[in-house]
């Protein structure tokens, strides 16, 4: 039911690294390191800039992938990989946008299980990719089969 | 604290431990994240998703688990951070973070990273390859 998604893209979408959501975040992990939020720390480093941590691209709005249904309820998320050019500047534009990159089912203990492969991009206003973000989701034949109904 | 450059293979990059997971830890990181799946925050809602109470979500544990390096930001950057989701994390686990260098290919380090609960049980294991400048 997934596979006919395969090859999809989402729209683009502008982001940018807001400084009040990289401190808010870096609250949440519990990585208060200066580099993220403080603006002489920043400067002096580097970077010249404040930077954000490699998991923050999670914030992102990546669009919407046309047709693509997922549940709200039950997805398992089963991998994530983040890869970066450099990391990310806090202030700086980053657009966004996800693709469909696979779908197959293995059989499992509980059922068949189906995998979901999204890979995210994150691109400079040149269009030069900063970072890509692929998350595995799993789906249970249980929820697959709640959403036929 | 050691620089990266000193790290010999088979060496670990100092273990933290954190505080016991805490409902307000999830609530925060579903609001700094925009993650509001209510298995992670309403214990109703995790009940009827056949759990036995709420669970950290997984992008909490791995972005917990990145701050290992968060110190030798001026040495190089993290250019790869892949992991596994392996076990699920319970309120009042108990999370230690590890990184261990595994191989040394020209700037780049390639680390084991891992986070175990109080059990010793693996809940998120990957790498991350750092690239130094």
């Amino acid at each position: 039911m997934f596979t006919e998604h395969i090859g999809k893209c989402s729209n683009k979408v502008k982001n940018i690294v807001e400084r009040s959501a990289v401190k808010k975040f870096v609250e949440a992990i519990g990585d208060p390191n200066p580099i993220y939020w403080d603006e002489e720390t920043g400067k002096k480093s580097r970077y010249k800039n404040n930077i954000a941590p490699p998991t923050f691209p999670r914030v992102f709005d990546y669009g919407v992938i046309n047709e693509l249904k997922l549940p709200s309820k039950g997805l398992i998320h089963g991998e994530q990989i983040f890869h970066y050019e450099r990391p990310l500047l806090v202030g700086e534009e980053i657009i966004c946008y996800s693709k469909v990159e696979d779908y197959y089912e293995k059989k499992g203990s509980i059922g068949k299980l189906g995998f979901l492969v999204i890979k995210s991009y994150g691109e400079d206003p040149s269009g030069q990719i900063i970072f890509t973000s692929t998350q595995t989701i799993i789906i249970t034949e249980a929820v697959r089969k709640a959403m036929i109904v | 604290m050691k620089k990266l450059i000193e790290l010999q293979v088979g060496d670990s990059l100092g273990e933290v431990q954190l505080n016991p997971v805490s409902r307000l830890d999830l609530i925060k990181y579903a609001g700094a994240s925009g993650d509001y799946n209510p298995i992670h925050t309403i214990d109703e809602e995790a009940k009827k998703a056949g759990l036995p109470g709420i669970i950290a979500h997984g992008m909490w544990t791995m972005g917990n688990l990145s701050k290992l390096f968060t110190s030798y930001y001026e040495e190089g950057f993290i250019q790869d951070y892949s992991v596994r989701f392996k076990g699920m994390v319970f309120l009042n686990d108990v999370i230690t973070l590890k990184a261990t260098l595994k191989e040394r290919i020209g700037n780049k380090l390639r680390f084991n990273v891992l986070a175990v609960n109080q059990s010793g049980n693996e809940v998120v294991k990957g790498e991350v390859v750092f690239s130094q400048y």
